[in-house]
């Protein structure tokens, strides 16, 4: 049976999809490619902190304490600002040596096969520098609270709710208020224009790579705490993160949220239905239902 | 303003769109400072091209364009615009989905917010229909109010010389030559320009110079009002140009 429970859960990796998402459809309608890695850098971000606690641990000796309610403390945030400075200058590194030769050429379909290429590569670099067993930032365990009857809930799971909403607002903001969000939102329109009006395209292309990379970390992140750590989490997140970007209305920042949510919600009530072995079809579903009955997505633009 | 170099010049450019299929030919010309110069010529002789080679969107391939003397050929389209060339295409001049102000926002992006503000104050009293409409979405505007829109733009970064390519497109005949008066007004505030048109008439009514540009070089040069008597120019636009092979002419 479908319950409250589930539709909870269905929003909880619904937040972490979107977050996900953003980087898809912000790479998508600026850079205009389909990203393929974008996966990776989740799992990159992920192992980053997992790197840096590891540091922390070592140095001081002591866990990662314990906030409260929280299975964590201060240091996993510590971890989270390094996963996020490390994935955007891995995206950067990778724009600087492989994509933004490509761009030159504009050729979008060679972009979409080298960051399929760049996605392999980085993958099983993870695997042989770390072994496929799943990792986790800490034993301690988030206790769950009945919120409403039926509907329990974790302090970890509210946080990761709370931090997507905080990054959507802020990325709100940013695209409508600040000179840069306004040059990345004229480049989704017209990158010709662009230059004309003055601006360095490249200098729009990174600031999108360090955008979506820190989002993607902090996703990364959120999935360790919630789940587990492991080279293949990000890779199994990417049909996901497409449905929800194409759900939504590829290159709609706003679209990738919604996307997110109801292809986690999604997911979340098909489980108890067709059992957790079908869980992945879902995704492939929903992606096969929008482009049948609605290629330009919830909120996107007809071509 | 210093007397012997043009604010903007073009010597024997030859630029096209793809290696070895020049459709500029080795054109030059010059923009002296405070003139308004046309850029006239049949379809096809190149003069669009010629002009988004100087706005630096198209390759040149040998060549060079001079701006107030400094040598600025092959530099990136966003370099131009900070240096002193503005340019305004031709279609899709301006962001339709953003508003009338953050049109001209997204051009001052390097200016302070206070700056930004005074250099829209500025447009808007230009252009007084764009401040009655700053909150609209710019593709909602009407025809005219979209070639002010993306010369306004052009202006904010308060250029040395404005490049306009078919400023009269599209237009209704009774828009053609507000918009082209218009740039008698831009001049006024020290702006040379360089406008490419097909509008042979209108553009030679504002214009003090103009160039016939045919098979990517320019063929003619003159003030406007000899121009506009002249047979020769007649002759280049009924497609017969001085040497060309009829080849590919119409049937």
């Amino acid at each position: 049976m479908i319950g409250p429970q589930d539709v909870v859960n269905g929003l909880l990796l619904g937040a972490t999809i979107s977050l996900g998402a953003i980087g898809v459809t912000l790479t998508y309608s600026i850079l205009r490619f389909a990203n393929f890695t974008h996966g990776d850098f989740i799992t990159w971000g992920a192992y980053a902190a997992l790197a840096a606690l590891g540091l922390w641990t070592a140095a001081t000796g002591g866990g990662i304490g314990q906030l409260g309610p929280l299975s964590f403390g201060w240091p996993l945030l510590g971890a989270l600002l390094v996963a996020v400075a490390a994935t955007a200058l891995l995206a950067l590194a990778l724009d600087a040596v492989l994509f933004r030769a490509l761009r030159r050429r504009g050729t979008p379909l060679a972009l979409v096969i080298a960051s399929f290429g760049a996605s392999l590569a980085l993958r099983h670099l993870l695997v042989f520098a770390q072994g496929p067993q799943p990792e986790y930032f800490t034993r301690e365990i988030s206790i769950a609270r009945e919120l409403l009857p039926g509907v329990r809930v974790t302090a970890d799971q509210l946080v990761v709710l709370g931090l997507t909403a905080a990054l959507v607002l802020a990325l709100h903001l940013l695209l409508r208020r600040t000179a840069l969000g306004r040059a990345m939102r004229a480049t989704s329109e017209n990158p010709t224009l662009v230059r004309v009006v003055g601006i360095d395209p490249d200098a729009v292309a990174r600031a999108t790579w360090v955008i979506g990379g820190a989002l993607a970390a902090v996703a990364g992140v959120l999935v360790g705490v919630t789940v587990q750590v492991r080279p293949l989490m990000g890779f199994e997140l990417l049909l996901p993160l497409f449905a929800a970007a194409i759900l939504g209305g590829i290159g709609s920042v706003y679209g990738a949220v919604l996307g997110g949510l109801l292809v986690g919600l999604a997911e979340a009530l098909a489980v108890p239905v067709v059992g957790a072995e079908y869980r992945a079809a879902v995704s492939f579903l929903v992606l096969v239902a929008v482009l049948l009955l609605r290629p330009q997505g919830l909120l996107g633009e007809p071509e | 303003m210093t007397g012997s170099e043009p604010a903007l010049e073009a010597r024997a450019v030859v630029a096209g769109y793809e290696p070895g299929l020049p459709i500029v030919q080795g054109a030059s010309l010059a923009v002296r400072a405070g003139e308004i110069v046309a850029l006239l010529g049949p379809n096809g002789a190149g003069k669009s091209t010629l002009v988004r080679a100087m706005a630096g969107l198209v390759a040149i391939s040998s060549g060079q364009v001079r701006l107030d003397g400094l040598d600025i050929t092959g530099w990136p389209a966003h370099r131009m615009a900070v240096a002193g060339l503005a340019f305004v295409p031709q279609t899709e001049n301006v962001f339709a989905r953003m508003t009338v102000e953050e049109n001209l926002d997204l051009a001052g992006f390097r200016l302070d917010r206070a700056a930004r503000r005074a250099r829209a104050r500025d447009a808007y009293e230009l252009f007084p229909d764009l401040g009655r409409q700053r909150r609209l979405a710019a593709g909602r505007l009407s025809g005219g109010q979209r070639q002010m829109l993306a010369i306004a733009r052009a202006l904010v970064l308060r250029p040395r010389v404005l490049m306009l390519d078919e400023p009269s497109a599209g237009l209704a005949p009774r828009l053609v030559g507000l918009v082209l008066a218009t740039l008698r007004e831009v001049r006024a505030l020290g702006v040379s320009i360089l406008m490419v048109e097909q509008n042979v008439r209108a553009a030679l009514a504002v214009a003090d110079r103009a160039y016939v540009l045919a098979e990517g070089r320019e063929r003619l040069e003159g003030s406007a009002a000899g121009l506009a008597g002249d047979p020769e120019v007649a002759r280049l636009y009924l497609g017969a140009g001085a040497t060309a092979p009829s080849s590919a002419g119409p049937a």
